[in-house]
């Protein structure tokens, strides 16, 4: 199972990071998007990888940590999916702009 | 427990511009005076706190340690709950920070907040960030920070629209998100080796790492650093910065003199907190990367100063060289080179501020910068129609019109701090890490000299380029019209540059805060300490193992 997540976020990062360094605004954004989802994949994986266990307390009383899986990373990846799609929500006003202003929609804002 | 309400003073000032921000949303556009006062209000009462704080974090505390205000959100215990740390150093940047809300909103209430929607709460949220980011004791909560800075900075670059702000908004938006991808994977990696991102926790829990973790932690770190240098603008990593900068409306560009002081203050913190001389085997990790990148830093700085055609880019060039001068007194770990480091940090930003908010006032006159400004204003209803014409139009060449006088004023004593001339507080920045790059024991190392060499250099560079811009733009006789320059936009710079004079003539009680702030920042166990409320890892002594001085 790990060797797949590590091949997934290895794929999407170098993906992302070529589409990134393409001359096209809308290239930029999917490129963005990508590299967030390998970030996302990531920090998920950082919690240790476990399966079918929940990230809560099964009950009252004291739980056995080797039952469950760390909940941190977990709310640490919300945030940063809400935070990754709002500022890509941001970007693409952005390169709309872009788009108008210059009239092309090339990352320097002019053909060449 | 209720905790009094003083004990309360710390969330403060995220809250309060977070509130007043996100409440101004729920107003028209058009009541713009209602928001010109709430946002003034709002500047000046986080001015109050932040002056109210730095004097609660410089008293001696009664156990004869420095204040450090922690602040239990929720009242969780540190390593398990999130933290508000108020220290020396964090007070001292908040205080910087509500310093240069204050004088750009100012600024900008003459005209610039008309160029463009929402100016009020972008504005509010980008302090509730630069705050949230000074404060936090967490490095996730750092992250949430640092994005909702970047966020209000987003909107802040595009103020006023037109095609040169897209184009920089274009290159700046991605580079930055970019680097909170590096800062998502160096916290990731460093809570997965540690279990840990309370930062005070981190400082304690470095010393006892195996050689595995070590080396993970390392990689973590490295990863976490580069995201920050991205943002303080180390060559090779600095490329967008002129060119953002020199876009941004003159307020705007004043406010981010502060914004590469933010990944300044993380690694500054950080670096000592994680790699200082109690890490153990990392010691000193990176030091020498901080080192030599920031003189690299300003070389590259430097030369863009003398290459500069325009002023805004010539400014743009004086942020890299100072960042480049505070990066490289970072890697020398000397603390008595940081506490000049410190003080040349606070005075830099001030007088970069101050030099955004007059090359404006300068230009005014001349039509190059103009037009974009004309065509925003056209946009958004034109609102100094009121403002009288001044007599000097009937004015014979002989006299000096005061206006350029003032203006002239200014730019000489912009020249003197931005080189580190005598008069000025930029001068006791430099002679401060020279002296004390200088006085060290033994001999001094050819990198010192280096550096010293470095900073000399670019002094010299800026004074040449300052020299000959002050002479094209403000000693031509008579071409074009003399700039109007209202007294709300004279105010905040006049103040500026008197802080900057203030900082001169209490050169000695500043120096001595720097130090004392510089000497805690070597000694993270006493931080771990007071944040965690509970006594450190026995393996490591209590007491200074390297470093220069005695303990405060």
């Amino acid at each position: 199972m790990e060797i797949v997540l590590a091949i997934g976020i290895g794929v999407f990062a170098g993906s992302g990071v070529w589409l990134l360094l393409r001359p096209r605004t809308y290239q930029v954004i999917i490129g963005l998007s990508l590299v967030s989802y390998a970030v996302n994949l990531f920090i998920f994986s950082m919690g240790r990888l476990k399966v079918g266990a929940p990230p809560i307390l099964p009950g009252p009383g004291v739980g056995d940590p080797a039952t469950m899986a760390d909940p941190t990373p977990q709310a640490l990846v919300l945030t940063a999916i809400v935070i990754g799609f709002a500022m890509t929500a941001l970007f693409l006003v952005l390169l709309l702009a872009a788009r108008g202003l210059t009239g092309t929609d090339h990352v320097n804002g002019r053909e060449d | 427990m209720v905790r009094s309400l003083a004990a309360h003073l710390v969330i403060a000032p995220i809250l309060l511009p977070l509130a007043v921000g996100a409440a101004m949303l729920l107003f028209d556009e058009r009541r713009r005076q209602l928001k010109m006062t709430l946002s003034l209000l709002t500047a000046t009462t986080l001015f109050g706190i932040a002056l109210t704080l730095l004097i609660q974090a410089a008293t001696i505390d009664t156990d004869g340690d420095a204040t450090i205000i922690a602040y239990p959100l929720g009242n969780w215990p540190a390593p398990f709950g999130i933290v508000l740390v108020a220290d020396r150093l964090s007070a001292l940047m908040l205080l910087l920070t509500s310093v240069l809300g204050l004088s750009s909103l100012l600024y900008a209430l003459a005209r610039w907040h008309k160029a463009g929607p929402r100016f009020h709460t972008l504005f509010l949220l980008l302090l509730a960030g630069l705050n949230g980011a000074f404060l936090t004791g967490d490095l996730f909560n750092l992250f949430v920070f640092f994005e909702v800075l970047l966020a209000a900075s987003y909107g802040l670059v595009l103020h006023g629209s037109g095609t040169a702000r897209v184009k920089a908004g274009l290159h700046y938006i991605p580079v930055n998100l970019v680097a909170s991808s590096l800062f998502l994977i160096g916290v990731a990696i460093i809570y997965g080796v540690t279990g840990t991102l309370n930062m005070a926790d981190l400082a304690r829990l470095v010393p006892s790492l195996n050689i595995d973790e070590r080396a993970l932690f390392e990689t973590g770190a490295a990863i976490l650093g580069v995201a920050f240098l991205i943002k303080a603008g180390m060559w090779p990593l600095c490329f967008w910065l002129p060119t953002t900068y020199a876009a941004a409306c003159a307020p705007i560009a004043a406010m981010f003199a502060i914004m590469t002081k933010v990944g300044l203050y993380v690694i500054l913190r950080l670096f000592l907190l994680c790699f200082g001389g109690e890490a153990g085997n990392s010691a000193g990790f990176g030091a020498d990367w901080l080192y030599y990148g920031g003189m690299a830093t300003i070389a590259f700085g430097g030369i863009g100063v003398l290459a500069s055609q325009s002023m805004l880019r010539l400014a743009g060039y004086s942020v890299l060289v100072s960042s480049g001068t505070i990066l490289a007194a970072i890697g020398t770990t000397n603390n008595a080179v940081i506490s000049g480091a410190l003080f040349y940090l606070v005075t830099s930003t001030l007088s970069i501020s101050a030099f955004f908010l007059l090359i404006e006032l300068i230009e005014r006159g001349r039509d190059a910068g103009a037009d974009v400004l004309a065509v925003t204003m056209e946009a958004y209803g034109d609102g100094e129609s009121d403002e009288e014409e001044d007599d000097d139009e009937g004015e014979v060449g002989v006299a000096i019109p005061a206006t350029i006088a003032l203006l002239g004023g200014a730019f000489v004593a912009c020249t003197a701090l931005l080189a580190g001339l005598p008069p000025l507080s930029g001068f006791i920045g430099k002679v401060a890490m020279l002296s004390a790059l200088v006085n060290e024991a033994g001999s001094i190392s050819f990198s010192h000299w280096l550096l010293i060499a470095l900073m000399m250099l670019t002094g010299f560079a800026t004074l040449i380029a300052m020299t000959r811009t002050g002479i094209r733009t403000l000693w031509v006789p008579g071409e074009g019209a003399i700039p109007r320059v209202r007294a709300v936009e004279a105010a905040p710079l006049g103040a500026l540059l008197a802080l900057c004079v203030l900082l001169t003539v209490f050169g000695g009680p500043a120096m001595r805060y720097m130090d004392a702030t510089a000497q805690m920042l070597y000694w993270p166990q006493e931080y771990a300490r007071d944040i965690l409320g509970i006594a450190p890892a026995g393996t490591v002594p209590l007491r200074p193992t390297s470093g220069t001085g005695g303990k405060p």
